[in-house]
């Protein structure tokens, strides 16, 4: 770390210094950056277009990039197909919310627990742990679908929630992200201090560890969330009401031509959900980032 | 622990010594493994026993309906003397992540650091733009409307307008540009996890270094990721490698989505396709798990290569 390599004086003088950054550099760098995201948002624009569009409008080829009479249809025809539900569709919802929230929750919580030990402590085993998570990432994931399911019928958890949620609380990704974080920026001197103010592990770990790591968790959250929601539980749940909203959706929009706009406005819907948890997410990294690291010049 | 090392040979302590140290240091560790417990008795699970049960039936003929029957290497032969289809999925997916791998990577790199350059206000509206195709469900369609092989394929029609081409070009069934049209949909695509964590690494770094660092003589942004940011994103360099190489070895979906489930001449054809096609359509269970093997192989030859390279950064 070649910060550590900095003088102490000069870190304790630092405190009014600027950093050099020329405004020119800035509006280059802002400019590439903003056409760039642009094309990046095409099909996120288009998308959301096509949901506006009455049904007329959607088949025109070549396609319209943004609806030329913009209208709510779309999504007034889902809300009564939704009506039309055999299962009420808040069933659905709240299936999809109760995998989401505990899959994603167990995902942060026992990660980063796992991850702190991995980052700060040190015990017999912990090099071949870490080695298994590295190497796990690197197994392809669909093979492992027979196994699992021969491993969830041995638990006789075929056909309810946790054949989705607990596999979560086991996902690699987020261990290896929550260890790095806590590795890299979690002092040792802070938790050595708070063991000496007579701190126990857990209170090291929930009120020094995981402030510091927000921005990691909070990146967690984003794509444990992502990959929950777009869950459709295809392999392990099959009783009606034990399925998730995008499943229900996909089988109201499987209508054929004439529900295009329907499944233009489901889609929107769909995605709604996970870029809200993100502008929230996103937001907040860089709020903490705004009283600990750089702010903006 | 110590102890034990020092003593020469002779009086090494027996077996039972030894285990006794071990379960002495391991009840004084008690608390680390509270805290793994929950997620290693998960992970061991559904991860790490279903992998072992993988690699043992990639020695085995298994079609799901009768009991797997030991067959030894027979798989692996079979992939390299006879399957001819495999051989060329191995070349495109080498061909394939060679190209996507370090570049996606050097993507993901560049646009989280540029973004974290600016002001906070604009940074998490760019970082959606950026992040957008990963979560925007169908965001294949627009570029299947753009290399659409007929002339009312965007690109097609522009270039027969500009008078470049005198008839529509076959971007996705045409051997000669498939692989390239597939690439620059993926690396399109490619701004997700990697990025994500590069953004939230980004954030974490002390002001105070690059305040100490600017005392200390550092004139502009270059110097200030060289001698800075870069040191302290080792780690985060390395998950973002990982990512990149499973993304890039192990694509298949963004393919097939693109060039459909039987491309041309099998040009856009990878080992994932293949595994695939073999354990979800043929159900030859044991075939595809001797493919994921071999996958993996590669991959993690390709992960130590490139943690070699990145202990020579800072």
């Amino acid at each position: 770390m070649t910060g550590k390599g900095f003088s102490a004086m000069s870190i304790l003088r630092a405190h009014k210094v600027k950093l050099y950054r020329s405004t020119t550099g800035d509006i280059v760098i802002f400019s590439i950056l903003a056409v760039i995201a642009a094309f990046m948002a095409m099909p996120m624009v288009y998308t959301i277009g096509n949901a506006f569009k009455p049904l007329s409008e959607i088949f025109i080829f070549p396609p319209q990039f943004l609806p030329r009479h913009p209208t709510m249809d779309n999504f007034y025809d889902l809300f009564v197909l939704m009506g039309q539900s055999w299962v009420p569709i808040s069933r659905y919802l709240f299936n999809s919310l109760l995998i989401v929230a505990l899959g994603t929750a167990g995902n942060v919580i026992f990660g980063s627990l796992c991850a702190y030990a991995l980052a700060k402590h040190n015990f017999p085993g912990k090099r071949a742990i870490n080695q298994a998570i590295l190497l796990s990432l690197m197994f392809a994931g669909a093979v492992l679908l027979i196994p699992h399911y021969l491993i969830m019928s041995y638990l006789g958890w075929i056909n309810t929630y946790w054949a989705i949620i607990v596999p979560a609380w086991g996902a690699t990704l987020g261990v290896f992200l929550m260890r790095n974080f806590i590795e890299h920026m979690v002092h040792d001197t802070l938790l050595e201090a708070a063991r000496m103010d007579g701190a126990s592990e857990w209170q090291c770990y929930w009120h020094v560890v995981m402030p510091i790591v927000k921005p990691a968790w909070l990146t967690l959250i984003i794509l444990s969330f992502q990959q929950l929601w777009a869950d459709q539980g295809a392999l392990f749940l099959y009783a009606e009401e034990l399925k998730p909203l995008p499943y229900a959706l996909s089988q109201i929009i499987g209508g054929g031509v004439g529900r295009a706009g329907v499944a233009a406005a489901v889609t929107v819907l769909l995605m709604a959900v996970p870029i809200t948890v993100f502008v929230i997410n996103q937001s907040q990294i860089v709020e903490t980032m705004g009283t600990s690291g750089i702010t903006g010049e | 622990m110590s102890a034990t090392v020092l003593q020469p040979a002779v009086t090494r302590p027996s077996f039972r010594t030894r285990m006794g140290h071990l379960w002495e240091e391991i009840k004084a560790n008690k608390i680390s493994y509270l805290f793994i417990a929950p997620f290693l008795i998960i992970f061991a699970t559904f991860v790490i026993v279903p992998i072992l049960v993988s690699v043992a039936l990639s020695f085995t003929y298994f079609n799901m309906v009768q009991p797997p029957r030991w067959v030894g290497w027979q798989n692996y032969l079979t992939l390299f003397l006879e399957d001819e289809v495999f051989l060329i999925a191995v070349k495109n997916t080498l061909f394939f992540a060679a190209i996507t791998g370090p570049l996606s990577y050097l993507m993901c790199f560049v646009a989280a650091w540029l973004i974290n350059e600016l002001n906070p206000k604009v940074r998490t509206i760019l970082t959606l733009m950026f992040y957008a195709p990963s979560i925007s469900a169908n965001a294949y369609l627009m570029w299947t409307l753009l290399f659409s092989g007929d002339s009312y394929g965007y690109i097609n029609g522009i270039l027969l307008y500009w008078g470049v081409i005198d008839k529509p070009i076959l971007w996705l069934q045409d051997p000669q540009y498939m692989m390239t049209v597939v690439i620059i949909v993926v690396l399109w695509m490619s701004l997700g996890v990697s990025f994500l964590t590069f953004i939230a690494g980004l954030q974490g770094i002390d002001r105070v270094y690059y305040e100490a660092g600017a005392i200390d003589g550092i004139r502009n942004r270059w110097q200030e990721l060289w001698y800075i940011t870069l040191p302290m994103m080792k780690h985060h360099l390395m998950f973002g490698a990982i990512i990149s190489i499973t993304n890039s070895f192990a694509a298949a979906a963004q393919l097939q989505a693109l060039t459909g489930p039987t491309p041309t001449d099998w040009a856009t054809w990878t080992i994932m396709q293949h595994l695939n096609d073999y354990g979800y359509v043929r159900y030859e269970m044991g075939y595809a798990s001797a493919m994921a093997v071999l996958l993996f192989l590669a991959m993690v030859t390709v992960q130590r290569l490139v943690q070699r390279l990145l202990a020579k950064i800072g």
